[in-house]
């Protein structure tokens, strides 16, 4: 549905996208990640020809966005960054403007603002000013407005912004829903985000690609091995002799708890998982063994990880 | 070109005028002050004519066309719908159209309104009809060119102010450079070419009823130009 090939953009010396390679299929939610300056924004503006590319090449639906920018233009629904409306319009205004120079009219325009107000829950809402809406509500709008015209790709720039914990789930859902018929690319620095309603995700860090997979995979590949937490009845330094003697652990850190517990973090270097030498470990020694937990990295490690200190 | 899109677009700004204060207070404002300066000098002069009134007119307009156009894609650029509306399927040369369009007949709306004027002659005496019939299309020429220099002006900042200002200035200097005291001081083989540029050169010989297809070309190409400027200018955001 959307395909990037080697693209690039330069603002006079800064590079601000970089090589970028990737492609998004029908009915896939892409999450486009990356820090604040990443070159997120830059790549949407390309892909819905507000700004043109420096070089690359940029297909949706098969049609390049250079030669056939009024055709793609159709195909694409886009929320940008910041969801600008016009303040002094109604909502039911504003959709059927929207509509309206998307090229829908007369019955078919009534019955997709309908619809779009009933996905998006606009109704009662229609004849409010959109100058006087909540954060929420504009975002709302905004995501009606982007898929008015029932387009084949969504471009979601940041569509969660400012909104409270409660909208953040419904938009969230809103989105899911409508990433199993459409393509999605939804771009976000904030990661529960992405991974909680993306099907597979691209990390972005000063303009190119440091990673990309679904969320498992990103998190499998991570470099930091693993880190156990055991929680033990034994003597302190028996306790972090012993764990620091099992093969694959690098160290060991030892907390004692109330009563003769302790807490004993072990770090391990190897990929697989040694759970089973550790409570070996425990056996074999006679120790009680009330917890033991493996915690492995986070997609927000890896997060940190890609795109910390370049 | 696409014309539901430009009328979609053309009905929004159109209306997004009234639905602001802005457009109420500066067509009173229009009224009341040319109605004022044309009605002191009009019973010492004793004359059924509007030659006064569209002598007005020029002068007038270099500051009540400034201000209709200064929002139209300064507010777009600060507020960032710009950015939204220019990925959706239009051209960029659909939306100055649209938008000029609809400055225009805003334009024509305030200045029709001034119909009290001809009316209030026709009651007090017999006036000649045609200068006055011509007055008016020339109005309408000259203010749709002071609509297109304004509109391109407020397409390269996002400040309206700013675009107010640079408007009237940009508007004022077209209009001077015909003037006879820069046509006196100018070089003799640089007159006929500055009284040609001068925007109220063209306006006079309209006032007197006199419709000369050269002041209507004057006023189509000044307009063609500046709308051209518009475009590239809208188009300037790709060439980063």
């Amino acid at each position: 549905m959307l395909e990037v090939r080697n693209l690039n953009k330069k603002f006079g010396d800064a590079h601000v996208v970089r090589d970028l390679n990737f492609e998004v299929h029908k009915g896939e939610i892409l999450g486009f990640l990356g820090p604040n300056g990443a070159g997120k924004t830059t790549t949407m503006k390309m892909i819905t020809c507000f700004i043109s590319l420096t070089s690359g090449e940029v297909r949706v639906d098969g049609l390049d966005v250079r030669t056939n920018d009024l055709v793609t233009r159709k195909k694409i629904g886009y929320l940008p960054e910041s969801t600008p409306l016009y303040n002094d319009m109604t909502i039911q205004e504003y959709l059927s403007f929207v509509g309206e120079v998307r090229g829908l009219k007369g019955a078919r325009l009534a019955s997709r603002i309908d619809e779009m107000s009933q996905v998006c829950s606009l109704g009662s809402m229609k004849n409010r000013q959109i100058g006087k809406l909540s954060k929420g509500f504009r975002q709302r709008v905004g995501l009606a407005q982007a898929m008015i015209h029932d387009p084949d790709l969504l471009i979601l720039d940041e569509p969660t912004s400012g909104l409270d914990p409660n909208q953040i789930v419904e938009i969230r859902q809103l989105i899911k829903r409508v990433g199993k018929e459409k393509t999605v690319v939804y771009c976000s620095h904030i990661l529960p985000e992405v991974s909680a309603t993306c099907s597979r995700i691209l990390i972005i860090n000063n303009g190119a690609i440091v990673a990309q997979g679904t969320p498992d995979e990103l998190t499998a590949h991570s470099s930091s091995g693993g880190r156990y937490i055991v929680k033990v009845k034994a003597d302190q330094a028996t306790a972090e002799s012993k764990f620091g003697a099992i093969p694959g652990v690098s160290g060991t850190t030892v907390g004692a708890l109330s009563g003769d517990w302790l807490q004993v973090n072990v770090f391990s270097d190897e990929k697989q998982d040694i759970g089973d030498r550790i409570f070996k470990c425990a056996v074999d020694n006679g120790w009680s063994l009330s917890e033991l937990k493996r915690e492995s990295a986070t997609l927000e490690d890896v997060f940190t990880q890609l795109t910390r200190g370049q | 070109m696409n014309s539901q899109t430009v009328l979609s677009i053309f009905k929004k700004e159109f209306k997004a005028y009234f639905l602001s204060p802005i457009a109420y207070v500066f067509t009173t404002v229009y009224l009341v002050v040319t109605n004022f300066l044309f009605f002191q000098g009009f019973f010492l002069m004793n004359q059924a004519d509007m030659r006064g009134y569209f002598g007005l007119l020029p002068w007038v307009f270099l500051i009540f066309v400034p201000a209709i156009t200064m929002r139209i894609w300064a507010e777009e650029k600060k507020l960032k719908t710009l950015e939204l509306l220019l990925t959706w399927p239009v051209s960029d040369f659909e939306v100055v159209l649209a938008k000029f369009l609809a400055s225009f007949c805003f334009l024509s709306l305030s200045v029709l309104l001034s119909i009290t004027v001809p009316i209030t002659i026709m009651i007090l005496g017999k006036p000649d009809m045609g200068p006055i019939i011509g007055g008016y299309l020339g109005a309408l020429l000259m203010g749709a060119a002071y609509l297109a220099i304004g509109l391109w002006v407020s397409s390269i900042t996002e400040n309206q102010i700013v675009a107010f200002i640079v408007g009237v200035v940009v508007t004022f200097g077209f209009f001077i450079v015909g003037n006879t005291f820069v046509t006196m001081a100018a070089p003799s083989w640089l007159v006929p070419v500055l009284s040609y540029i001068g925007l109220g050169n063209h306006f006079d010989s309209v006032g007197r009823g006199v419709v000369d297809s050269r002041d209507i070309i004057y006023y189509v190409s000044i307009i063609g130009f500046f709308l051209f400027l518009n475009v590239r200018s809208i188009e300037s955001r790709k060439w980063e």
